[in-house]
């Protein structure tokens, strides 16, 4: 799998970024490589990179984040040292932006130092099971629009295929069709594909450049939605 | 579309209300609930409905009014500031007997509070929200899914008994993504003799209206209104139960609550303490049956709320205070968590009967 200074990880909302951007930084990390991942997210004031500060910081990753994420102000702000990412070279740049071209116009400001040093790949992360993506053509559409917003062109997609707490290899398998699809319509690669880790577990050896992830357990997580198994008896 | 799909609880909302066959939504965005606005954006004009952005609150409902004083299926959605300003409107509503379908995904208050999630407008909502004499069906989702199923049921409920019918949600379940389908929904049809559909000449023209010159007549409007509320609550209420067969200590709990207190009841349970779970999911009607004969059941009841008790006043009349309610809350934004649930049952344990 190639690896560029930056990586910005963009898509429609609800597709998974941001999930794919800490478990990525920290894949970068396992490889010996110095990250650090922006919040650019100025549209969805819940479930941030925020969340994941922690195991950044245990990992030695840098998370620069708004001044008011996960706080009860609803500014979208940016993070002023957003741009020493970009323009401190030193170190591998995960960009984190926020969905659909909303999402992406908070992108335009960092695009003349992205495109003058010419070493990034701008992803979009595709999951088929999305309502509003649920055809090639719908997610070309949105696609289109983030590129106008952010005045940056996708170089590549991620195929983050997934159900949530449901998903198992077949409906990553599934899914493969459309990705091959969106990757026809766009004349962009599948770069790599995300699964949570005891899917890619089973998917090992069926999809290539597979990124395990390792996702957050949520307080809001039933008994019989956590994928350890459950305690017993479930329901009355 | 594949036969699952990945929503978020307000995505969930905006699709089963266009498959519920709402046309119509006026609306005002406000975090956490602006998914629905632009979820309806997008996809009312590909199928002929209409979305319109309101110049605010007060004007949204008001279309409303309108829309269902022509008899059309017409929601808005809002969060908690948003609904305070909707008021008046609702009590429109109210007093002229149509149906319409209010979503409310709830943010911590009062005043402009924050976008947090929380359940601080359970009076509000349970007690009609606006001014004077009246009742909306309150629902209260605990998943994505129900998010959906309760959103039809909701439009259906309310041209059922021509009145408003309103989820009650909060951020979190706006916010977060589960897998859900759209098999169940079931779309009922009920005439609607009464709308503002145009006589042709050929009938009398129908009025909506909540204003009454003679205070006789609007006395018997306010007691016809409420033999109806009278069917309503006993046939509406919906509500599940937890482990409750053997249960000792009982937690009450709805929407959000209700998933961390199912936790800390299977976490009570391992303790060898028998917990179990009553979850209304209509707060009004309240599900005061099944909490009545609890009460000759268990020892004592805890009521778990983003608030700083509210149900709790609505489960000790239910029970007749014949047993002991504590609260077990976080405000503000805040959630307990199910170790804070956990401590309150073992508390409860504690203390016997």
């Amino acid at each position: 799998m190639e690896h560029k200074r930056v990586t910005l990880f963009a898509g429609h909302y609800g597709s998974g970024k941001t999930n794919i951007a800490v478990n990525y930084a920290l894949y970068l990390r396992s490889l010996g490589k110095e990250v650090a991942v922006a919040d650019l997210d100025i549209v969805n004031p819940y479930f941030r990179t925020k969340d994941s500060e922690d195991d950044l910081a245990a990992a030695g990753i840098r998370l620069i984040s708004p001044q008011f994420a996960n706080s009860n102000v609803d500014l979208p702000a940016l993070p002023a040292e957003a741009y020493g990412l970009v323009e401190n070279r030193g170190a591998y740049a995960i960009m984190d932006i926020g969905g659909d071209d909303r999402g992406a116009y908070a992108l335009g400001r960092y695009v003349p130092y992205l495109k003058e040093e010419n070493d990034y790949q701008m992803a979009f992360v595709a999951n088929p099971y999305r309502p509003l993506t649920a055809t090639p053509q719908e997610a070309l559409e949105v696609m289109r629009e983030i590129e106008e917003a952010g005045h940056l062109p996708f170089t590549a997609i991620v195929n983050n295929a997934n159900l949530g707490p449901e998903t198992t290899a077949k409906t990553v398998l599934d899914a493969l069709p459309y990705l091959a699809e969106l990757s026809a319509i766009s004349g962009l690669p599948v770069w790599m594909t995300t699964a949570e880790e005891t899917v890619a577990a089973e998917l090992q050896g069926k999809v290539e450049n597979l990124l395990p992830m390792r996702l957050q357990k949520k307080y809001f997580d039933l008994p019989e939605q956590r994928r350890a198994p459950p305690p017993r008896p479930l329901f009355g | 579309m594949a036969e699952r799909v990945l929503m978020k609880g307000n995505e969930a909302i905006a699709e089963a209300a266009i498959r519920a066959g709402c046309r119509h939504y006026f609306g005002y965005p406000i975090t956490p609930q602006t998914e629905i606005a632009a979820y309806m954006a997008k996809k009312m004009p590909k199928i002929g409905g209409v979305f319109l952005q309101a110049e605010s609150e007060v004007a949204s409902i008001n279309m409303v009014y309108g829309a269902a004083a022509a008899g059309a299926r017409v929601m808005t959605s809002s969060s908690s500031p948003g609904i305070s300003l909707m008021g008046e409107g609702l009590s429109y509503i109210a007093g002229s007997d149509v149906p319409a379908f209010v979503v409310n995904v709830q943010r911590g208050g009062p005043g402009l509070g924050g976008i947090q999630p929380s359940q601080s407008d359970y009076f509000q909502a349970t007690r009609g929200g606006g001014h004077g004499d009246y009742h909306m069906i309150v629902l209260a989702p605990a998943s994505v899914q129900e998010m959906a199923s309760l959103t039809v049921k909701g439009f259906n409920l309310a041209d059922k008994y021509s009145m408003i019918s309103m989820i009650l949600a909060d951020g979190t379940i706006g916010q977060m993504m589960e897998p859900i389908s759209f098999e169940d929904v079931e779309v009922e049809h009920y005439d609607k003799p009464w709308a503002l559909t145009g006589t042709e000449c050929k009938r009398k023209h129908n009025i909506v209206n909540s204003l009454y010159l003679q205070p006789e007549i609007l006395e018997r409007k306010n007691v016809e209104r409420y033999e109806k509320y009278k069917v309503v609550e006993e046939n509406e209420v919906l509500y599940e139960t937890y482990m409750m067969d053997d249960a000792d200590y009982c937690v009450v709990a709805f929407g959000i609550a209700a998933r961390v207190a199912k936790n800390a009841v299977v976490a009570a349970r391992a303790e060898g303490i028998k917990a179990g779970l009553i979850r209304p999911i209509t707060l009004w009607p309240f599900p005061k049956k099944v909490l009545r004969d609890a009460a000759d059941q268990v020892k004592s009841f805890i009521s778990v709320e983003l608030n700083m008790g509210q149900m709790i006043d609505d489960i000790r009349l239910a029970t007749e205070c014949r047993r002991p309610v504590t609260l077990c809350n976080r405000v503000g934004g805040m959630i307990p968590s199910p170790a804070q649930v956990l401590q309150s049952i073992r508390e409860a344990a504690k203390g016997g009967n």
